[in-house]
């Protein structure tokens, strides 16, 4: 299996998201990185992500959890960032779909990829966040179980999804065996 | 869609262009002349204007070959199938080749605006046929010129060369890769006569399935939609909107607002006037400027507004139903506008054996698409730059140009990838809204619409209720068909509909049966409502199959008839019925029937089920494509599931066959989406949905785990995609559902009808 290296991350957070020396900042890391957020602790982390970070792969679709567009991983657990005010997440770890590869694409991302998965594309960053969440904890996961995710997509790119879901599963088992057969 | 305006486009020659650029890349595009004719094109054409220059096709010395992508490009498909069409008549290795989202081509021409690239819009599915016609000539010129150009550097003549993946091969073998011609090639003069095209057998890209070529953008966040377009100093501007059409402000208290950190600015926008058509801002609004979109929605949250309801505050989705009713008693007909009446209905009922009646009712629908309406604009004395997620980006360029002044020469207007269209986005009253805003500060703004924003002030499929009857003769024949539908009309302050009849996107003239039954008769009686109306995924059809395909299938079994048998002996021989609307010029019964077959084969339809199962089927003829859908479900204790769902299409030649996979699959589940759970419903003038809660989209768990697509290989012209799998998924639903349980649903959406019963 060929990998191919992840596009360049979007540009670095402006100087004014971290300010470590303030107590009374928040501290948090965001794809591996330290942040220090010393603005309102209300704000969903969907805005801080967006507006501040300028982290926009992560969508927004209605705001009150109801559809995951905002579809993030906290502590390798899928969350609604749109319903995840930032005072909860005081030395958390957040990763979102501009983090989710590491250096090469993460096997969901190469199955969305072969499977052609997206028609418009909007909600297929919370769709692959939502499945990463599944697959950590489910690496076999059935149709059932797929169709726990109740992420919504308008497009109707379910079926493919579905197909993705147990091609990412697929090769991550071929990994993890080339893995094994190296050691 | 926007196809359903039904322009008539002058035919005409086509001529090559061909420039250098500064880089020194082979810039091909092409002119557009009118013919002396005026005549017809059978499908939309691209609306060009002669003289002008449109710009696709880049070949770098390396040989990379740049494609421009003209289209919207709101899921489906056509970033990736409008540059195949270019890069199979070009002759490029498709992995070579990159393709750039062009921006609104719009220019200033001695007789009026022109279309620099033609056709940009997306609507009515009609960009592969548009595309189909114009975008093969500018990959076809652009070969020859590099013919021409290898031609004069072997001193052969350009009959005896040919190319291949890119490269210009000579009868001995000598090979010239693109690359090295482009210098020569792009100082040659252009053909003046369109190229020969390709033989089919010979397609390298056409009809290979080819994934979307912003697939790895995607999947990894790095594609800008219009809701994530950014620039140094944009404020965040949410409007809070008069929940009535013709309402206004009375009065504006804005002082805790004010006070929310952030918030800089506090402005009102004026919306459509009292009557008026719906060009601009749907209704009067404040909008909140902020510097985050957190301050802008607290904000708006603290704004005290009176608004004064105005003429339609009364308006509820109960009363609609009372007067379409009431519309329909008999005593009314005098009031319908006939769309197509053949026979003698009235004679043909009073000989007949028996008249049977049904009744078919269907909400108002929003499209909610999954990015909401958004869009970043930056409007200064002599220039404006917009970006948004757009489907008609011609009219944006009108409505800012109406708004601010500016020429439209000098609006700069980039389209980005957009989070679903389904036609909200043929209307540009956001773009009016932010061109409002932003007239009003020097900073750029971004506009943003919340979900309960999109759900209240949408463009909503028409309401419609149908009254149905059929009459049948001793033998058993269909002698009569009626159609009465009292809809709120889709033709509805739209000054661009103002020429067309009132019933045009709400009924189909020459849609099955007609044609079929010698005594027929479709009429519209229009409802008032003061809703916004619009195109929505397959106008007219995505309601009128619902209707017509559920009373086929109550024929059938008054009959006591297979439904799939009647429909077959219906259409009769294979043979061309005259059509007159969009997807005409002719209704083909025999690729009608093709598709009832192909589904009917797939499912095994007829075979023996289990007891709670049912089989259903139901097709369409939507804008050129034909579409069936056969679907196998059961619904114990009224719980509807899907186990199979096959969709049969034939849209002529396919371009991208993952592509028109993707459409199908799409379509159906959001057909399946909109019959189970999907209405908008009034209550004192107002949208009662606000969010998902309330506006239910499907999700995967119940969804069908598959939707089998059968592809009908066609060498006909090719039809778009976008829209024929949707409108005769709802009726294959009604109808299995009343295969497994004989309940016979006659309104959508389903809802909790059949728990309520079962
Ligand atoms: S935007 Fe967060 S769940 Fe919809
Ligand atoms: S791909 Fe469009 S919403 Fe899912």
């Amino acid at each position: 299996m060929q990998t191919t290296p992840t596009h360049p991350a979007k540009p670095a957070a402006p100087a004014a998201a971290a300010k470590p020396d303030d107590d009374k900042a928040l501290p948090l890391r965001i794809n591996g990185r330290a942040y220090s957020f010393d603005g309102d602790e209300l704000m969903p982390l969907l805005w801080y992500l967006r507006d501040v970070l300028r982290l926009t792969g992560t969508k927004f679709g209605c705001g009150v959890g109801a559809c995951g567009a905002c579809t993030v991983l906290v502590d390798g657990k899928a969350q609604r960032a749109c319903v995840t005010p930032m005072k909860t997440l005081a030395k958390r770890e957040v990763t979102t779909i501009e983090g989710l590869a590491n250096g090469e694409l993460h096997p969901l991302q190469q199955a969305w990829i072969e499977i052609d998965v997206p028609q418009c594309g909007y909600c297929q960053a919370g769709q692959i966040m939502a499945a990463a969440d599944l697959l950590k904890r489910n690496p076999n996961p059935n149709d059932e179980e797929i169709g726990k995710i109740s992420n919504l997509c308008r497009c109707g790119t379910y079926p493919r999804i579905r197909k993705a879901i147990k091609r990412a599963a697929e090769i991550t088992k071929e990994h993890a065996a080339r893995e094994g057969g190296k050691s | 869609m926007k196809g359903d305006r039904t322009l008539a486009s002058p035919s005409r020659r086509r001529f090559l262009v061909a420039g250098a650029t500064v880089s020194g890349a082979l810039i091909v595009g092409w002119r557009a002349a009118q013919a002396q004719t005026q005549q017809a094109l059978p499908y939309l054409g691209a609306r060009i204007e002669p003289q002008l220059l449109g710009v696709f096709v880049r070949i770098e010395k390396n040989g990379d070959v740049i494609i421009g992508a003209r289209g919207c490009e709101i899921g489906q498909g056509v970033k990736t199938s409008l540059p195949m069409l270019i890069a199979e008549e070009l002759d490029v290795d498709w992995n070579r080749v990159r393709v750039e989202q062009l921006p609104y081509g719009y220019i200033d021409t001695d007789k009026g605006p022109g279309d620099k690239y033609g056709e940009q819009g997306a609507g009515g599915s009609t960009s592969i046929p548009i595309a189909w016609k114009d975008l093969r000539q500018a990959g076809a010129a652009a070969r020859w010129l590099l013919l021409v150009a290898a031609s004069a550097k072997l001193n052969i003549p350009a009959g005896q060369l040919h190319t291949e993946s890119g490269s210009v091969i000579a009868p001995d073998g000598t090979k010239l890769g693109y690359g090295e011609l482009v210098d020569a090639a792009s100082k040659l003069d252009p053909p003046t006569e369109p190229r020969t095209l390709k033989d089919p057998a010979a397609y390298k890209i056409i009809g290979k399935p080819t994934p979307t070529v912003d697939a790895r953008e995607i999947v990894t966040g790095q594609t800008e939609f219009g809701i994530d377009a950014y620039r140094a100093d944009v404020l965040i501007a949410v409007v809070a909107r008069c929940p009535w059409i013709d309402g206004e402000i009375v009065s504006v208290d804005d002082a805790e607002t004010r006070k929310v950190a952030g918030v800089k600015d506090v402005l009102r926008i004026a919306g459509t006037k009292p009557g008026e058509s719906f060009d601009g801002a749907l209704v009067d609004g404040v909008a909140v400027l902020a510097t985050s979109t957190w301050a802008a929605l607290k904000g708006r949250e603290k704004l005290k507004i009176e608004w004064k309801p105005g003429p339609f505050a009364d308006e509820s989705s109960d009363g609609l139903r009372k007067r379409a009713d009431e519309l329909l008693r008999p005593a009314n007909a005098g009031n319908a506008v006939p769309v197509r009446r053949d026979g003698d209905v009235d004679k043909a009922r009073k000989a007949a054996r028996k008249t049977i009646e049904a009744r078919y009712t269907v909400p108002f629908l929003a499209h909610a698409t999954m990015e909401p309406p958004a869009a970043l604009i930056h409007v200064t004395k002599d220039k404006v730059l917009l970006i948004a997620s757009l489907q008609e980006p011609e009219g944006a360029s009108e409505v800012i140009n109406a708004i601010t002044g500016v020429p439209r020469s000098k609006i700069e207007i980039r389209m980005t990838r957009a989070g679903g269209g389904f036609g909200r986005r043929l209307k540009n009253d956001y773009i009016a809204e932010a061109a409002l805003i932003a007239k009003q500060t020097d900073k750029p703004v971004k506009l943003l619409w919340t979900r309960d924003d999109d759900l209240r002030h949408d463009f909503y499929r028409p309401y419609c209720m149908f009254q149905m009857a059929a009459s049948l003769d001793r033998k058993n024949e269909v002698t009569a068909w009626s159609m009465h539908c009292a809809a709120t009309p889709r033709n509805h302050r739209d000054k661009r509909m103002k020429d067309r009849p009132l019933w045009a996107s709400t009924l189909v003239p020459d849609d099955f049966p007609a044609g079929l039954i010698a005594n027929f008769d479709l009429s519209l009686l229009a409802l008032d409502s003061g809703q916004p109306r619009g195109w929505w995924r397959a106008p007219a059809h995505n309601a009128t199959a619902f209707a017509v395909q559920s009373f086929i299938d109550e024929i059938a079994v008054a009959l006591k008839q297979d439904p799939l048998a009647l429909r077959l002996k219906l259409l009769g021989e294979p043979r061309q019925l005259p059509y007159k609307g969009h997807g005409g010029p002719s209704f083909d019964t025999g690729r009608m029937a093709a598709v009832f077959n192909a589904a009917a084969a797939k499912i095994n339809w007829g075979r023996k089920l289990d007891r709670d199962r049912g089989l259903g089927i139901a097709g369409n003829f939507t804008f050129g494509g034909y579409a069936a859908h056969a679907l196998e479900v059961s619904a114990i204790d009224g719980n509807v599931v899907v186990h199979r769902a096959v969709c049969a299409i034939d849209v002529g030649r396919v371009v991208n066959p993952l592509g028109l996979e993707a459409q199908t699959i799409g379509g159906t589940i959001d057909g399946l989406s909109t019959a189970l759970n999907l209405a908008i419903t009034l209550k004192d003038g107002k949208v009662q949905q606000s969010n998902f809660g309330d506006y239910p989209l499907l999700r995967m768990g119940q969804a069908p785990v598959d939707v089998e697509v059968v592809i009908i290989d066609s060498d006909k012209e090719p039809a778009g995609a976008g829209e024929m799998a949707l409108p005769s998924a709802l009726p294959a639903l009604t109808n299995a559902l009343y295969a497994a349980t004989q309940i016979r649903l006659r309104e959508l959406p389903i809802g909790d009808q059949l728990r309520k019963i079962l």
